[in-house]
């Protein structure tokens, strides 16, 4: 593999040109990936939001936002500026400690866990060795934040939605994590470079999504479940729990819940492209179109392209898959919590324990197809 | 002193110092729902320090398993059951916090003689494993590990066998032991409608 585009290396290089010392060049490169990444996640929620407006009215007939800028785009900015001066109100029988952490532990980690999403061969903030495992454990904190919120609120609603929040959560990441270990299992590292690495040797043909169809689905119900969306929204199910964990909350913190499932759906969508659809890697390996068009892959107009065409087909492989969470979501009524809860420990685990055996299986007999 | 060493020994005596307040929180406070929260903070500042000692796999792991299933399960458990009422006074509770005391000081003396005495083995720093301990943890656990890490899986299996055992016991009408019908008087629900029950 080629190293593609170090940003970092060349930063460090041209600071040092200025005479500064390569730690306090490291120290001025360390934010700027992080607030790129922030920025790029809020604005990708912006994005998220106007599609689901926009595909949400035109699933039920309607024309959706449309005086706010063109089309509308402006309409998800007006929704934030709004939340953004409404009062913040804490109920006076609230615990207001946790009633203030509660919505900070739902968002935290999930901002947190992309730090692990590549969108080229450098194009992440860190490429650490635990990778796709670092956001399994922390999407396993956010049923916390959702139980304090639950129980900090003092409304039997609230209470409720937290409780089947975290029952929710609990039951549908063993599937994810066994989903994702049969992953792991076929690229020997659980770093999400080297699991999009290993699915770039003939493009489209050897993405994961054909070695692991089983694998795919599994993962993209748990994740549907784990973002809590429609078919999955026990937690805040409009008819029976108002509003489930949200019922007290407005304003800014209310934003927070909102901005942390938005931030969450992507990360998924991200993850699954990730996992299973060869992550930055184009239908066609980048090396054969540089070879045809008799151009070295080192030169620096192929590298620069190569990695806006890693970024373009990550975004537009999760984007893919955010359009397809909200036509379920406008199209799929809401299971039972009895359902859910059937699905997921009598249904999922079953079958993703079958489906990790199969690969192990798979792995030892045709080890060059499923990784040796 | 590097920027990388300040760093780290700021975010050492902070996590500390969050395990050690966050673990006298646990079982100082009145309240159980603090205790609980307090209890995944106290989880949560253990990951940092692993991390802090390059063991990234191990944090993740305790997060993992002790914030995102134990606490969270404990958590669960007291909303469940959460009936606001104070706990029962309990008898001569004076003499049974000194003997506590008495019992916790001496295991503290007795591990601060331990960290003394023993010469730990530092692992040399251009030798350090850093991101392979994944693999090599996976080593011990599949060599010379395997019969422990069997065990306590069995042992985690026979705990959720027992707990399905107690949970069901309702439905079932004969000991499994001795094949004896078993009394259901205590254990079954009354079908009464429950406003009716109250004129």
């Amino acid at each position: 593999m080629n190293s593609g585009l170090d940003l970092e290396f060349s930063f460090n290089e041209i600071l040092k040109g200025f005479g500064l010392s390569s730690e306090l060049s490291h120290i001025i490169w360390l934010p700027l990936p992080m607030l790129l990444v922030l920025v790029s996640a809020v604005v990708g929620v912006l994005v998220t939001v106007w599609l689901e407006r926009k595909i949400s009215a035109a699933a039920q007939q309607r024309i959706g936002p449309e005086y706010a800028g063109a089309l509308g785009v402006l309409q998800p900015i007006a929704d934030g500026l709004k939340l953004l001066v409404k009062e913040d109100i804490i109920p006076a029988k609230a615990d207001s400690v946790l009633f203030t952490a509660g919505p900070i532990l739902v968002l935290v980690p999930v901002i947190l866990s992309w730090l692990i999403v590549p969108f080229g061969q450098n194009l992440l903030i860190s490429n650490v060795g635990i990778g796709i495992f670092l956001w399994i454990a922390l999407s396993s904190i956010q049923p916390i934040g959702l139980l304090m919120s639950g129980y900090a609120s003092n409304n039997k609603y609230s209470l409720l939605g937290g409780l089947r929040a975290a029952a929710q959560s609990i039951s549908y990441e063993i599937p994810l994590a066994l989903s994702v270990l049969a992953v792991v299992l076929m690229t020997n590292s659980l770093s999400t470079v080297d699991i999009v690495n290993q699915q770039s040797g003939a493009g489209i043909l050897s993405w994961n999504i054909w070695r692991q169809p089983v694998g795919f689905i599994i993962f993209w119900i748990c994740a549907l479940a784990e973002c809590e969306r429609l078919p999955f929204d026990l937690p805040e199910a409009e008819e029976e729990l108002v509003a489930g964990y949200q019922t007290e909350y407005a304003g800014m913190k209310f934003a927070l819940f909102y901005l942390g499932s938005y931030i969450n759906l992507i990360l998924s969508a991200l993850l699954v492209s990730i996992l299973y659809l060869g992550g930055w890697g184009f239908p066609i390996p980048v090396e054969i179109i540089a070879k045809v068009l008799n151009l070295p892959i080192n030169a620096p107009v192929i590298q620069v392209f190569t990695a806006s065409l890693g970024i373009i087909m990550t975004v537009l492989k999760a984007y893919l898959l955010v359009f397809i969470a909200i036509l379920l979501r406008w199209t799929t009524p809401r299971v039972r919590i009895d359902q859910l809860l059937d699905l997921g420990w009598k249904f999922l685990l079953p079958i993703s324990l079958a489906n990790l055996l199969l690969t192990a299986g798979l792995k030892l007999a045709f080890p060059q197809f499923f990784g040796g | 002193m590097s920027i990388a060493v300040t760093t780290q020994i700021i975010c050492f005596s902070v996590l500390s110092l969050v395990v050690i307040v966050g673990a006298l929180g646990v079982i100082l406070l009145e309240s159980i729902v603090y205790s609980a929260f307090l209890l995944g903070g106290v989880f949560m500042s253990v990951a940092g320090l692993y991390l802090l000692l390059n063991a990234s796999f191990v944090a993740a792991a305790q997060v993992l398993v002790y914030v995102g299933a134990v606490n969270v399960l404990i958590i669960f458990a007291i909303m469940l059951v959460n009936k606001k009422e104070d706990l029962k006074p309990i008898e001569n509770i004076k003499s049974r916090r000194i003997i506590s005391t008495t019992i916790c000081l001496t295991l503290l003396s007795l591990l601060i003689r331990v960290d003394l005495s023993n010469t730990w083995g530092l692992a040399d720093p251009n030798k350090s494993i850093g991101e392979e301990s994944t693999i090599r943890i996976g080593e011990h656990l599949f060599s010379d590990y395997l019969l422990p890490f069997e065990v306590a899986s069995v042992l985690l299996l026979m705990a959720m066998i027992g707990a399905i055992v107690l949970a069901r016991r309702d439905v079932m009408n004969q000991d499994i032991s001795t094949g004896l019908p078993v009394d259901q008087e205590l254990i079954e629900k009354q079908n009464e409608p429950l406003l009716i029950k109250k004129n």
